[in-house]
């Protein structure tokens, strides 16, 4: 395995990382909600509880605001490379959509709440989504060899 | 002003995906490929993030009750049953092909990609999707063992 070592990036990570994490801490500390956006999105638009549509189209409107203001900060990490064309990110984005909503999470959800919560079902999911990640790039990359 | 914490929270939330570098497929997939150059700074995104979830929930979970509201919302069900297992199993195959989880997605909204804009479509109809599908096919007897708690 070749590891490419970039400390830069690695701290990059890190304190983005702990930036979602303190995201996430007060969603979930101040207003008892779980920042996981599959669910945030998905319960906005097909189960429309009274009431909730505020805090969830500002929590996704935040996104948006975010990234902008941190490739204002960072325009040099505003570049998003896309590695496939148009059908794929449709079909990936269908996939995607169907998936969380019928495995109640995505990264957030799971990852980043769930798993922080001991949650025996979050930290299945996660497990399995990262796996299934790692073999369709191992099949995308290096059986079939698209993409590279 | 849970209206504020909620923007607030995902205004930080979108800083932290661009700087961590969620928002770009291609580091994404650089993480994603173990047999290439592997890349794992996105790794240190997820560990960044439960450096501060886990302690907190944790802590939360003795006050019992959120700061500004009446309850946590959280999921109720323990077991481990099919949809959950393909459910990921599906959203790790999406994530693997264009490099793109929903929240990054929804962030990278603001630069305007066209195909990005397409994936997002396509994953609101993908959601929906499921509920159709769910819908025809209530759970029950076909489903995979459930483990009990």
């Amino acid at each position: 395995m070749d590891i490419v070592v970039d400390l830069a990036s690695w701290t990059r990570a890190g304190i983005g990382g702990a930036m979602i994490g303190i995201a996430a801490a007060l969603l979930f500390s101040l207003n008892g909600r779980i920042a996981g956006v599959s669910g945030v999105l998905g319960t906005l638009v097909l189960d429309r509880p009274a009431g909730e549509a505020p805090w969830r189209v500002l929590f996704l409107a935040g996104l948006l605001l975010g990234a902008l203001l941190m490739s204002l900060l960072r325009p040099d990490l505003a570049a998003a490379s896309l590695q496939t064309g148009w059908p794929g990110m449709i079909a990936a984005g269908l996939i995607v959509g169907f998936g969380t909503r019928m495995g109640s999470g995505c990264t957030s959800g799971h990852g980043v709440c769930g798993m922080a919560r001991l949650s025996r079902r979050s930290i299945t999911a996660t497990m399995t989504f990262m796996a299934a990640g790692f073999a369709t790039v191992f099949v995308m990359r290096h059986v079939i060899g698209a993409g590279s | 002003m849970k209206a504020l914490v909620a923007l607030a929270s995902g205004t930080l939330f979108g800083m932290g995906l661009l700087l961590g570098g969620m928002t770009d497929p291609g580091k994404v997939i650089g993480f994603l490929d173990l047999a290439g150059r592997w890349d794992p700074s996105l790794a240190f995104v997820m560990g960044g993030a439960l450096c501060v979830t886990f302690p907190t929930f944790q802590l939360l979970r003795l006050r019992g009750r959120p700061l500004l509201g009446e309850r946590f919302y959280l999921p109720t069900r323990k077991d481990l049953d099919a949809p959950l297992i393909g459910g990921a199993v599906l959203f790790g195959i999406g994530w693997g092909i264009a490099g793109l989880c929903p929240g990054p997605a929804i962030a990278n909204l603001v630069f305007g990609s066209p195909e990005v804009l397409g994936f997002v479509g396509a994953m609101i109809a993908g959601m929906w999707l499921r509920d159709r599908v769910a819908a025809r096919n209530p759970p029950g007897a076909s489903d995979a063992p459930v483990a009990a708690t």
